[in-house]
């Protein structure tokens, strides 16, 4: 996994709440057996038509670019599949920040070195403020001291994380090679339950 | 001290390890697994050179993808084949039991796992796949993951995680008549929002759930990830132990006796402590149907659509109006009469037998409206047995209903069962994401009842009017 410090990027604001995986990646677009290039079908039907023109929609806005997408509440409800983080990372973004996060695709996020970043209310919509007056303004992620920044104003919010996915985070660990480490402890465990 | 909820007693026995300021170690007893969200887990474990830890507590069989008719024949989308023959592949590689298309053990995970005996109270169970809450109705700790802790699992048979919160949801007193298990989750998710269970684990008690059979109780659990729960689950009892009794993998004779005398301390202590409770009164729930894009835009079927100028939150009116514009309604719409040409019986939720007996029961003597096509499609091969051994395809055939092939269907539309763009479809299944059942249709999500009526009808039905 990458690992993730700081970032000073602009972002991308899609304020709309309750976005579920559905919508991050369409069913029809799981099939297929490998990590790679689920990006360009990130939102795929809110950014194409069905003849493959684009629409309206925020990510065909050249204006916005950066590595941080803002997003309202609920942010990847739904389903569990991990190809949401996986297109949205592919897409190049390291950081989502929303108010609030379905559970499933938080951990599917941070197993993949996506930050999800839970911020208040208030402060989302001051970054959806900042962006949309300014396409250019800059948003500063400093997970080391989990601060959260808009950089012209120099408002701020410190945001949580578990202390185990920030060593993980910033190390670029594996679940999967701490879990290995431990296989003996697993067998015991086994052993006493038999 | 106060006493243990069901939820604390399981989570409590399947701590390996604790890690200092971090997750738990978290010991799985089975990992279901299925085509979609498997492929590359495998491929981690093949990358990193490592076998599966235990073999014998991993189950997969194909759903999301298959086609639901002529599947003994080759499956034509290539992507989908592909798919489907990588976990054939990856299953023999690794050892893996795989029930196979043409097994006669193959479904939806979630309802074969259950109808198997494979499901059973105590255990703690996972699945590349959010539905995984459904086997929550055995008395299990039950929940989806996704695929980087699908390879975690096949690696180690372990998860790294952090306790969630507790809730209690209670319902009290009888159901009304036209009113099912369906009824009862969609009235909950209407309630507490699409994300006002995230963060916890659901425990559904009181009387009304207490008289559910184990194939509605399953209906309820397995949507509890649509209040954005890590999962949900109920308290074993008779009923439990009777569903189990008997079945492939249930434990037989003696050793079924001692396993009950075991699953009898599962159950909230009366002193437990919850972080959140709610008590509904049974006889306030009505027959649900959904007008919006998220389950928690539910409303009594006889209700009106809400006004868009009641929601004070800004944000919130822009999804809530972007919702209807989707849907094609307007705040005060009746929906009930309007026409819908599609109905979906099937899915995790709602194809178990019960549900097939439903519909049977609301279309005998009487014929599918000529405007509606209808996908009825069973959950398993065991479920289509019984179909059949019922006489329920008889009743469904002569109302002009065609009976399909196990899979996960037109729920999520990734083989050729699809909802065409504008067109509506009252389903039983669990989402009313936009273009969940295809590119631009539109989802109603409703009880197995209400599809049947609605397809008898030809419009939006409230089934207590045919029954």
């Amino acid at each position: 996994m990458e690992k993730f410090i700081s970032l000073t990027t602009t972002a991308v604001p899609l304020s709309i709440e309750n976005i579920d995986t559905d919508q991050i990646i369409p069913a029809r677009f799981l099939k297929a057996t490998t990590r790679d290039g689920f990006g360009e079908n990130l939102f795929r039907d809110w950014r194409y038509n069905s003849d493959n023109t684009p629409k309206d929609f925020v990510l065909n806005d050249k204006k916005y670019s950066g590595k941080i997408l803002a997003a309202g509440k609920n942010f990847g409800c739904g389903s569990s599949r991990e190809h949401a983080a996986w297109a949205i990372h592919d897409a190049g973004f390291k950081v989502v920040i929303s108010s609030f996060f379905a559970d499933i695709f938080k951990n599917n996020a941070l197993n993949n070195g996506l930050l999800p970043i839970t911020v208040s209310p208030e402060f989302l919509q001051k970054i959806f403020n900042a962006v949309e007056a300014n396409p250019k303004a800059e948003i500063k992620v400093d997970l080391e001291n989990q601060i959260v920044q808009i950089v012209a104003s120099g408002e701020k919010e410190a945001f949580e994380i578990n202390a185990y996915k920030k060593v993980c985070m910033i190390n670029g660990f594996d679940n999967i090679d701490y879990l290995l480490s431990i296989k003996d402890k697993i067998k015991e465990y086994e052993a006493k339950r038999a | 001290m106060a006493g243990k909820t069901l939820f604390d007693k399981i989570w409590e026995k399947h701590v390996v390890t604790t890690i200092p300021d971090g997750p738990e170690v978290f010991y799985i007893d089975v990992q279901y697994i299925h085509e979609v969200t498997s492929p590359q887990a495998f491929d981690g474990l093949r990358k990193r050179g490592i076998p599966v830890f235990n073999t014998k507590q991993i189950v997969a069989t194909p759903d999301h993808n298959v086609p639901t008719l002529e599947q003994h024949l080759p499956i034509k989308n290539d992507l989908s084949r592909k798919q489907v023959d990588q976990l054939i592949k990856n299953c023999a590689d690794f050892g893996i039991e795989l029930y196979g298309l043409n097994h006669p053990y193959q479904g939806i995970v979630h309802v074969v796992g259950p109808e198997l005996g494979i499901t059973k109270p105590g255990m703690t169970m996972v699945c590349g796949d959010s539905h995984t809450s459904t086997h929550g109705a055995f008395g299990c700790i039950a929940f989806g993951i996704g695929t980087s802790e699908v390879e975690q699992v096949l690696a180690t048979q372990c998860l790294l995680q952090t306790k969630p919160k507790r809730m209690r949801i209670n319902i009290e007193g009888e159901l009304q008549k036209g009113v099912y298990s369906k009824d009862i989750i969609l009235y909950l998710i209407a309630k507490l929002t699409a994300g006002g269970g995230t963060g916890y684990f659901i425990e559904f008690a009181g009387s009304a759930i207490r008289s559910l059979s184990m194939e509605s109780r399953m209906t309820i659990c397995n949507m509890s990830i649509e209040m954005g729960a890590r999962g949900g689950l109920i308290a074993p009892d008779d009923t439990t132990f009777n569903y189990v009794k008997g079945r492939k993998f249930a434990p037989q004779g003696a050793d079924f006796d001692k396993a009950v005398t075991e699953w009898k301390k599962l159950f909230s202590d009366a002193d437990a402590v919850f972080e959140a409770e709610f008590t509904y009164d049974a006889a306030d729930i009505a027959p649900m149907i959904t007008y919006g894009t998220n389950p928690g835009m539910g409303i009594k079927i006889s209700e009106n659509v809400p006004n868009s100028k009641d929601i004070k939150d800004v944000k919130e009116q822009e999804s809530f109006d972007k919702a209807l514009e989707y849907m094609g309604f307007h705040s005060g719409d009746k929906l009930i009469g309007k026409p819908v040409n599609y109905v979906f019986v099937g899915s995790c939720t709602n194809a178990r037998i019960e549900d097939f007996r439903i519909v049977a029961e609301v279309v005998k003597g009487r014929q599918k409206a000529a405007n509606v096509k209808a996908y009825i499609v069973p959950g398993s091969k065991q479920v289509e047995k019984q179909i059949y051994a019922e006489g329920i395809d008889k009743v469904l055939e002569a109302a002009g209903f065609q009976i399909r092939q196990p899979g996960c269907s037109a729920c999520l539309a990734m083989n050729d069962d699809k909802v065409p763009a504008g067109e509506y479809c009252v389903s039983t299944s669990n989402r009313n994401f936009e273009g969940r059942q295809g590119p631009g249709a539109r989802t109603l999500l409703a009880s197995p009842a209400t599809a049947a009526a609605t397809a008898i009808n030809g419009y939006i039905t409230d089934v207590r009017d045919l029954i």
